[in-house]
């Protein structure tokens, strides 16, 4: 199913829309407040954003560097050109190390491999450890946001679920008592499994080191007990130095969720003793993303999920309407990459509003990206069938101004008489939203009038 | 190695023309006090300052607060009277039951509320992550403004492990609501020792 029927399904439900729409929206705000608070904000997004501009510029040496020191300091490297290879090199480190389950903390890129289904397949038993993603994976969803996973679901559809799975009382909807739940069921895999795998926030090409964010510690949890630790990474979570994390970790949390930083701030540079710990570094079309002029800059994402509270269109049709694992704005233009056919009707799910590229933190130019990509899709046939009808009338109209008034009068016209006929299913963005009433005169017509007043 | 060619040598193909760096001077607007600031940013993450003269209140503090049979660590030998030092070479696993682990901090971040910490502070990585409760001691003068600052202090320091910490572990993945004590401490003591 395509995005305008996967929202079409989450809207049915209006209560959880208007829910849905508001609590993202309150996220939003919180990040606004935190922002307001610098005085300096705009100043470091233009920084971040230059650092990474550098880091896509000199990413072959970067990365060259990252990987001499991470051996020095003792870390296993392996490299990846796409998801299957990154799945099979996590398997072959099981098999090496004879285990048959593993925990693993919140990394968008095995979602973006899909490890989970791979490993599980490979008959191995993977346990989220993040909330958020523990609670989609016991009801078998995907997570329907980069930093809140569950953000879809109600308390009470967690209550349900827990109950279920966990024990927990029947019709217990309280997240105290639902988290405290979690937290005694994963203790139990933390201090028993021996392999963790985590997510990459960012590489240091300098030190070698890499930087874990989390605000629940249950990436700590994990590596610091277990014997053997894979970290996971796509290859543009390379920063230079260790003195730019000043200005990423100033901007991450306060753009995710208005926190001030996270909680956890993880600095991994050498194994424990007696510790393994293995970086799976992954290209998977990134490379090919970078070779795009016009595409790139998406590369500079730091996944703070900004641009996906903010968004009209996310808000009100939730993160699984996007079928891919990055949702929103930022994997609207992240997808095509991935598969052009599969994801075509991605950037159309946008207004163009530009709110997302007015909130990123690196500044990616992320509305142009969205309408840079509808034009190379319909170039290529891949536009879906509603869009390319209006877009080719649109495309007419527009160097035809004559039509164009024409077809403004006839509008109104059209929208006075039957204003069901506008909804005629190729106009998706008809659909459970109100028309505007449609003008007395068009801007035009009063345009023309008042200055023909003048002129007389 | 065959991947690692191709990837790289992808990369290098695609990679734009050099940009240059920017410089990372004057991105701190400092207009408050640090220590007040401190106060207030960690109390409002969940944290709880505790003001002492002295690593003699904290030991007061832990016998009336955490009694036998509490299980109390530190790697402070000032508190041996009231908490175990020899844990340091134990299998990390052994933490499992640890009520209150008191550790101290390098030094604390003014604008979020956060302390640095290394694996020198921790005693093993583990500690602040698995025990119930966590207690942080910070000498007061050891506070930098902002995030700058702090890499500037930390400059190229040789650590195995490091981190910012800033409260208690904490989730809103259920329908938003705050909970702290997710998977690491449920609480953070600050103990803001009197320079
Ligand atoms: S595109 Fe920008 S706003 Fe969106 S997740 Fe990435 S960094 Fe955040």
């Amino acid at each position: 199913m395509k995005h305008p029927e996967l929202a079409e399904k989450f809207i049915k439900d209006k209560e959880r829309t208007t829910w849905h729409d508001e609590t993202l929206w309150w996220v939003r705000q919180k990040r606004d407040m935190a922002a307001f608070q610098l005085p300096e904000w705009e100043l470091l997004r233009e920084t971040a954003s230059r650092i990474k501009n550098n880091v896509l510029s000199n990413l072959h040496e970067y990365l060259l560097a990252f990987e001499a020191k991470a051996i020095e300091n003792g870390v296993l490297v392996h490299w990846a050109a796409d998801a299957q290879e990154h799945n099979e090199i996590v398997l072959s480190l099981l098999k090496a190390a004879n285990a048959n389950a593993l925990i693993k903390s919140k990394s968008m890129l095995t979602e973006e491999c899909h490890l989970n289904e791979f490993l599980a397949t490979n008959g191995i038993d993977v346990v989220d450890t993040d909330l958020g993603e523990r609670i989609v994976q016991l009801r078998n969803e995907a997570p329907s946001h980069i930093v809140l996973p569950a953000i879809h679901l109600k308390k009470e559809d967690v209550g349900e679920t827990f109950h279920q799975h966990l024990g927990t009382e029947k019709g217990n909807k309280d997240p105290q008592y639902l988290t405290e739940a979690a937290r005694q069921h994963l203790r139990e895999k933390f201090v028993t499994r021996k392999v963790a795998i985590t997510g990459v926030n960012f590489a240091i090409a300098e030190t070698g080191e890499f930087v874990v964010c989390t605000n629940e510690g249950n990436a700590d949890m994990g590596a610091h007990l277990a014997d053997v630790h894979i970290a996971c990474m796509g290859f543009e979570k390379i920063i230079p130095q260790r003195k730019h994390l000043g200005v990423f970790l100033r901007l991450l949390a306060r753009s995710a969720t208005g926190q001030p930083i996270t909680t956890y701030s993880s600095h991994f540079k050498k194994p424990r003793p007696g510790q393994q710990m293995h970086l799976v570094i992954v290209d998977n079309g990134r490379s090919r993303q970078l070779g795009r002029p016009e595409f790139r800059n998406s590369l500079k994402c730091i996944r703070c999920g900004a641009c996906i509270n903010t968004c009209p269109v996310y808000r009100r049709s939730g993160g699984h309407s996007y079928h891919n694992a990055v949702s929103g704005p930022i994997g609207a233009i992240l997808a095509p990459n991935l598969d052009m056919a599969k994801n075509a009707d991605l950037p159309f799910a946008s207004t163009l509003c530009g709110s997302c590229s007015n909130v990123c933190p690196v500044k990616i130019d992320i509305h142009d990206q969205l309408y840079k990509w509808r034009q190379v899709l319909v170039k290529e046939g891949h536009a879906p069938l509603s869009k390319t009808v209006s877009m080719r009338a649109m495309t007419f109209t527009l160097s035809h101004p004559g039509v164009f008034n024409f077809a403004g009068k006839v509008g109104r016209k059209v929208m006075q008489a039957a204003p069901f006929m506008v909804n005629n299913g190729l106009n998706l963005w008809y659909k459970q939203r109100e028309m505007p009433a449609p003008p007395e005169e068009s801007f035009r017509e009063w345009y023309s009038k008042n200055r023909n007043g003048e002129s007389n | 190695m065959e991947s690692r060619t191709k990837i790289l040598e992808a990369i290098a193909q695609n990679q734009p023309q050099l940009t240059p760096l920017p410089n990372l001077t004057d991105l701190a607007f400092i207009d408050f006090d640090p220590l007040e600031k401190f106060r207030t940013i960690l109390t409002s993450i969940g944290g709880q300052v505790i003001e002492v003269k002295n690593l003699g209140e904290i030991e007061q503090y832990i016998q009336a607060e955490f009694p036998d049979p509490m299980r109390v660590i530190s790697t402070l030998p000032a508190l041996s009277p009231v908490a175990e030092t020899d844990w340091l070479e134990q299998d990390p696993h052994v933490l499992e039951n640890v009520d209150l682990c008191i550790l101290e901090a390098d030094f604390g971040v003014a604008e979020n509320g956060s302390v640095w910490l290394t694996e020198a502070h921790m005693g093993q990585r583990v500690a602040p992550f698995i025990t119930q409760c966590l207690g942080i001691v910070l000498q007061a003068d050891r506070l930098v403004p902002t995030m700058h600052h702090a890499y500037e202090r930390i400059g190229a320091a040789d650590y195995p492990f490091g981190m910012f910490l800033a409260g208690p572990s904490k989730t809103a993945d259920i329908e938003q609501s705050l909970v702290l004590g997710a998977h690491g401490s449920r609480s953070l003591l600050l103990f803001l020792v009197e320079a």
